[in-house]
């Protein structure tokens, strides 16, 4: 029961960073029906502005504080690199078939994975302890630490902004209406172009919020660390149901959960195939993924 | 108000549209009458700036906006209830209305629109929380034609508003659209249903393949034998 508690815990956390990348993956699909491969890329991108970030300025003291700067700054660089890359790898190739905008998101995460590698260099790297992790001690021997609390908290936090951003504000209604079509949207006087860029920026932004909590959890980065990440975020994504945003936070903590039971009760080299079971057997059952329906809410 | 000038529209190889010549004036309501594929929907594509002409100018009051995107076009006072009623089926009834105010944003302003909308058609006061996907054919057609109104349009662009209709549905509809028009707003109404197109508006083209081949008022044009034998049914 203890490990049962103590798994669960951590595939919680393992989850939650999944849906915060797998948002990303079903918002950009919501809008442009694109599977954006480079989105694992974008958290990549995401923890290493946070790492030169936190060595710039120089931060010596962990605080949450700290952690919260790091954070912003490295949303606020992925959401430009978003940018960037919807303006001048996708929006150019739009008016051609699916398969190209596929292709090149292809291209894309390849051109930023191996950039990065002649930027940054290809060995890991620490990241810098922004935030003291400690454990703490529930009961028995379960115990949680102070960072998977906070990455926890923080998904929640994000999630509720998305959920608000998306319902309730008139730029959400604006999504919602260029994810169900695309010409309509046009016809209310929706600045499409617009709606699209702002998808990408706010999905590179979750995307690198994630990057920032998974560094301070597993300490090492590397211009590779989003290939398998993003690659199961995307799974997530699918296993909820592409473009169902309540899909997307349900499919990551599904896979989570479930690699990291894998791990602990059968064996941890065997997690990634798992989860791709656990994707082919959702998908022979409900092929649009758990809440993907005919009549989805989708962004 | 409105004057397509040699409009040329292809696509790809396909050319829909052969250089046609229309003028919408002030206060009207003009139909654009045709067969299925004569160009009908791919004129009012244009218009709104969702497809490019290959040739030809779009002037609106004067200026040529072909090429302009389509929310530019909107904000110039064009709106369109496209083919299929394109409702958000997603959305309530109140978001809808909302989508079609988009760009306005006094709240006082988008109130006494609703009322308006409300006025034109009371059905969809008694729906207004309703998901439109689950809404009839007829109230989807109301949502897309009220939806379009939220925008105050200076010119209304209707495409098929009766297709897939009970005729009772049908009538209705068009009184609404008979109100809209007498209120102020000019109409550029694409229909299948030639009689009652003809019924509800001044002037009238005709479309075949591409080219207009017949245009007129819409009383004369009711009466030529061609008009009567093609799209009339005798």
């Amino acid at each position: 029961m203890e490990l049962f508690l103590q798994q669960l815990i951590n595939g919680i956390v393992q989850g939650s960073i999944y849906a915060l990348i797998a948002l990303g993956y079903t918002m950009v699909y919501g809008v442009l029906r694109l599977i954006n491969f480079a989105h694992g890329d974008v958290f990549m991108l995401g923890a290493f502005i946070g790492f030169y970030t936190a060595n710039l300025l120089g931060i010596s003291q962990p605080s949450v504080g700290a952690l919260i700067l790091v954070m912003t700054v490295s949303m606020a660089g992925s959401a430009a690199v978003g940018l960037v890359i919807e303006r001048f790898a996708y929006r150019p190739v739009r008016k051609f078939s699916r398969l190209t905008s596929l292709i090149t998101a292809i291209g894309v995460s390849l051109l930023l994975e191996y950039a990065a590698q002649f930027v940054f260099g290809a060995t890991p790297k620490s990241f810098p302890t922004i935030f003291e992790t400690q454990n703490i001690s529930l009961f028995g021997n379960v115990t949680i630490s102070n960072d998977s609390i906070l990455i926890i908290i923080v998904s929640i936090f994000l999630m509720v902004m998305l959920n608000l951003i998306v319902f309730k504000t008139k730029l959400g209604k604006a999504m919602r209406a260029v994810s169900f079509n695309l010409d309509v949207a046009k016809l209310m006087g929706i600045n499409t172009d617009f709606i699209i860029a702002f998808t990408f920026a706010l999905g590179s932004a979750l995307a690198a919020a994630a990057g920032i909590l998974y560094s301070v959890h597993f300490t090492k980065i590397d211009p590779l660390m989003g290939l398998l990440i993003g690659l199961k975020a995307f799974v997530a994504a699918v296993l909820g149901g592409i473009g169902n945003i309540t899909g997307a936070v349900l499919g990551g903590l599904l896979l989570g959960i479930a690699e990291i039971m894998v791990s602990g009760y059968i064996s941890s080299s065997y997690k990634d195939v798992f989860a791709f079971l656990i994707l082919i057997l959702v998908l022979i059952v409900k092929p649009a993924g758990l809440l993907g329906s005919a009549a989805q809410e989708k962004v | 108000m409105l004057q397509l000038q040699d409009l040329h529209v292809s696509y790809g190889a396909i050319k829909a549209l052969k250089g046609i010549t229309i003028e919408v004036k002030q206060g009207e309501v003009v139909t654009l009458i045709g067969a299925n594929g004569a160009g009908k929907t791919t004129t009012l594509r244009t218009i709104t700036g969702l497809l490019t002409p290959k040739q030809g100018k779009v002037l609106f009051e004067g200026k040529d906006i072909s090429g302009t995107p389509t929310h530019k076009v909107v904000a110039q006072g064009i709106c369109m209830s496209p083919e299929g009623r394109g409702v958000f089926a997603n959305l309530s009834v109140e978001e809808n209305l909302e989508l079609g105010a988009y760009l306005a944003s006094d709240p006082a302003r988008i109130k006494s629109d609703l009322e308006k909308v409300f006025a034109l058609f009371p059905r969809l006061k008694e729906r207004l929380k309703q998901i439109s996907g689950t809404l009839s054919g007829g109230e989807q057609q109301m949502v897309a034609i009220g939806r379009a109104m939220m925008a105050r349009p200076r010119l209304l662009l209707l495409d098929e508003p009766s297709l897939g209709l009970a005729p009772l549905v049908v009538k209705s509809i068009f009184q609404a659209i008979d109100e809209i028009n007498k209120a102020g707003t000019t109409v550029l109404l694409v229909e299948q249903n030639a009689h009652t197109a003809l019924k509800h508006s001044h002037r009238a083209y005709v479309l075949e393949t591409g080219t207009i081949v017949l245009e007129g008022s819409s009383e004369e044009l009711a009466a030529d034998k061609r008009v009567r034998e093609a799209y009339l049914g005798e």
